[in-house]
């Protein structure tokens, strides 16, 4: 088995995608417990998908697409954003409107580029081979970000996902710190879209917090148990993903489903034999 | 400087864009003060505690909070939020909440708690009687202890005014009467504000009572006047007494709206 393993890391591209993998799980783990914690999963979901349309104008302009959809998550994640401190009803509508939008230009300005556009299919479902060492610097970059965020401003963070008019009238600087937050989501969100793809990145942002916390009271563990299961993840999904010649993302994304639904079947046992 | 409002509003009118809600409203609040307001829902109770708390800006009028502008002022009340239902899926401890109090508009001082926090978290939950369950999570208490919680995360800010949503919806009524125990003991060195669409949930505990409908009715009485009934009410009968036909109190002698 370890010797099996040592087969497959032994090529450099699995290599990477296990230190992307790592990256990601952090990012995303981190990241994806505030989103679950705030009930933004939809708006997570529209900033990925209006990320694409920075994918195809990139690509139309020769551009690395990775550029563009940092670009336009971190729009995407600001107009949200600013609707939702506004009307939270409001900013319902507009995230689809933007989910659309985000969709058909990037569509649209892939369609008028002339040439052969296999490697864009990565982008929507996610490649192993995609992961280059930029990215991976990338990944790290992020990674670190989302770390410093969370941890210099966790109070405040937790006390405005608690509880926002209150927090608002103890004056934290609500506006900033959810924001940032936003923006960061929506980095983290186009890095891990290398890995799963954008379809399914809003699997691998909700389903490991989901998990940790149907068994764990504290926010601090169920962030960090996130990371640890989504690298879980990440990491039999690759190796099956190999071994089976099926793509990465959906494996990783069926796995994680899977552990949801065991995870919450225990769960609900366990509830049923102590009431 | 003894008699100075802690909450002063003249002339004020409020609301959301076109939709204008609060009408001429004129309250002052004193130090000493335990008010009870009621009014049915709709009638802009919300809307009140928004324009108190510096969230919206009136349309006309004038409000003050400690003699400051609201956003300025608030920091000197302490917001008793009404439990959302949502809350209690979320992994936070008894103490986390109470330490939401101690936060401030500095994000590096938010960084961690100093000595002095946690002494007014302590001091905080001790008043309130919840030092006990300070580790507990949020649901896996009733509603009578989680608006125990929310009155110690008020109490942390150390407010010169406490301003309670509808305190004692989803509290039982024996829990209710301690809750209002704590507040008149906390009235000693707190003005109480407490906002209520259920008259039976307002005790005699208050000091006086008023009613808000659009408009306030509000006269320093203890008692509910007939006058403020029919101004400051609209449909006053299903709270005053329960399930009597509608028709026990003198016809309206005009409509009131409402939504």
């Amino acid at each position: 088995m370890i010797n099996h393993l040592s087969t497959i890391f032994s090529y450099e591209f699995m290599r990477n995608a296990l230190i992307a993998s790592f990256w990601i799980s952090l990012a995303t783990g981190v990241i994806g417990t505030l989103v679950v914690l705030n009930r933004i999963v939809s708006l997570s979901g529209g900033i990925a998908h209006a990320a694409y349309g920075g994918v195809g104008i990139a690509y139309y302009f020769g551009q690395d697409p990775m550029i563009g959809a940092l670009l336009f998550s971190t729009v995407a994640a600001l107009i949200m954003g600013m609707a939702q401190r506004k009307s939270k009803s409001g900013a319902d509508t507009l995230i689809g409107v933007m989910w659309s939008i985000g969709m058909a230009v990037g569509i649209i300005f892939i369609s008028l580029t002339p040439g052969y556009k296999a490697n864009l299919m990565s982008y929507l479902f996610g490649s192993i081979l995609a992961v280059s060492s930029g990215d991976l610097h990338l990944m790290a970059l992020i990674a670190f970000l989302v770390l410093a965020f969370v941890f210099f401003t966790y109070r405040s963070l937790i006390a405005i996902s608690y509880d926002e008019t209150f927090s608002t009238v103890t004056n934290v600087p609500v506006n900033l710190v959810y924001l940032t937050m936003l923006v960061l989501i929506g980095l983290t969100v186009v890095v891990a879209m290398r890995m799963v793809g954008l379809i399914l990145v809003i699997a691998l942002l909700s389903i490991p917090p989901a998990i940790s916390l149907n068994h764990f009271k504290d926010v601090r563990t169920i962030m960090f148990s996130s990371v640890l299961l989504s690298f879980f993840f990440c990491f039999l999904g690759l190796v099956i993903s190999f071994q089976t010649n099926i793509q990465s993302g959906p494996v990783i994304i069926l796995l994680a489903s899977a552990a949801f639904l065991v995870s919450s079947l225990v769960r609900r046992l366990h509830l049923t034999k102590n009431s | 400087m003894e008699n100075e409002p802690v909450i002063s509003i003249n002339n004020l009118w409020a609301g959301y864009e076109a939709d204008t809600i609060l009408e001429d409203i004129n309250f002052d609040m004193f130090q000493d003060d335990f008010i009870g307001l009621v009014g049915p829902n709709g009638g802009g109770k919300t809307t009140l505690i928004r324009v108190i708390l510096g969230l919206i800006k009136p349309e006309k009028g004038t409000i003050s909070v400690m003699g400051r502008e609201p956003a300025r002022g608030r920091k000197h009340i302490g917001y008793v939020s009404q439990f959302q239902v949502e809350d209690k899926h979320f992994p936070i401890s008894v103490w986390d909440v109470v330490a939401m109090g101690r936060l401030r508009s500095n994000l590096v001082r938010n960084f961690r708690l100093l000595p002095g926090d946690k002494e007014a978290i302590e001091t905080a939950l001790e008043e309130t009687g919840m030092a006990d369950f300070r580790k507990r999570t949020i649901n896996e208490l009733s509603g009578g202890q989680r608006q125990r919680v929310y009155i110690s995360r008020a109490l942390a800010t150390e407010p010169k005014i406490l301003l309670l949503d509808e305190p004692t919806s989803s509290v039982d009524s024996h829990s209710s009467n301690q809750l209002y125990d704590l507040l008149t003991e906390l009235n000693d060195h707190i003005a109480i504000l407490l906002i209520s669409h259920d008259l039976t949930a307002i005790s005699t505990s208050v000091k006086t009572i008023g009613c808000i409908n659009r408009r306030l009715v509000y006269q320093g009485n203890k008692e509910l006047t007939a006058e403020m009934i029919e101004v400051g009410y609209g449909c006053p009968v299903d709270l005053i007494a329960h399930g009597v036909p509608h028709r026990v109190l003198p016809g309206h002698q005009h409509e009131v709206r409402h939504d």
